[in-house]
């Protein structure tokens, strides 16, 4: 859950603009041009992973940052994710172009 | 085809890809220096240049990347244990810590294990990396085991730097 919470970049620049600092849905919604209900629809996404918490006894309702969380998520494993992503995305390339040169061999038989 | 990271067991991390090829060419990606050299260096700037494999079961292997912009290194090596063409390949992988000694920690080596299983022209691949123990795996995961593959990059690191 964490994962799919972090491969959005919209998520991944809510969570950038919490890091300095508490805000609510209306603060967040600012900077992005997005409508407040779209906005929530992240913070649903990044509040069930664990990634942010609500003050809800605030008048304003801040969302807050769970440093610990989004440290263990992104410190390790999105890394190694990234790593392998890089490489298998270059692997696809590879295996295409491997797979083309005999495909053009037999077109031209036939 | 977005890779799956997932910990099956208490003691693995798990990879799960798909791949538009016979399992054939996956494996000759994996078991041939002059096609992995072409794939498997992590982030750009990064190259593979020592890429020695004896691929059969006891022969080593030794991979060294360098980042080309200040020539820091690391590396892998180890012996296979299993190599079954086209399907299964497992290895130990110890860590030759290069300019790197912070990435990850030197000793026990891990068992990396490669399977491949070909459906309708589709390969689908598992690398598992299984450490020798719980304690060492939670330990890899919270010291950020890939800090060295990930230097000179750090996309999100950077986005959290520049918003703190």
């Amino acid at each position: 859950m964490t994962f799919a919470a972090l491969a959005d970049p919209t998520r991944r620049a809510i969570l950038a603009r919490l890091a300095t600092g508490e805000a609510s849905v209306q603060e967040l919604s600012e900077p992005f041009e997005m409508s407040q209900p779209a906005i929530s629809k992240h913070l649903k996404v990044l509040e069930r992973a664990g990634l942010i918490s609500v003050d809800i006894d605030a008048q304003r309702r801040p969302r807050r940052l769970e440093t610990k969380r989004l440290e263990e998520a992104v410190d390790w494993i999105e890394r190694y994710r990234e790593i392998f992503e890089q490489n298998y995305q270059r692997l696809d390339a590879l295996l295409e172009e491997l797979q083309a040169k005999p495909a053009k061999r037999k077109r031209k038989k036939d | 085809m977005p890779i799956e990271v997932s910990q099956p067991g208490d003691r693995d991390v798990r990879v799960v890809r798909t791949f538009k090829a016979p399992r054939q060419l996956v494996w000759d990606a994996h078991t041939k220096p002059e096609l992995m050299r072409k794939w498997c260096y992590g982030y750009p700037g990064w190259t593979l240049p020592i890429c020695e494999m004896d691929v059969r079961e006891g022969g080593k292997y030794r991979w060294r990347w360098r980042r080309d912009a200040d020539g820091s290194e690391f590396g892998f090596f180890g012996a296979f244990s299993e190599v079954k063409a086209p399907s299964r390949l497992a290895h130990d992988q110890y860590f030759d810590p290069g300019d790197m000694d912070y990435a990850m920690p030197v000793g026990d080596p891990c068992l990396i294990t490669l399977e491949l299983s070909e459906a309708d022209g589709v390969t689908t691949l598992t690398n598992t990396m299984t450490f020798v123990s719980k304690e060492a795996r939670d330990q890899a995961v919270a010291t950020g085991m890939t800090d060295g593959m990930e230097l000179g990059y750090g996309r999100i690191d950077d986005m959290f730097k520049s918003a703190a």
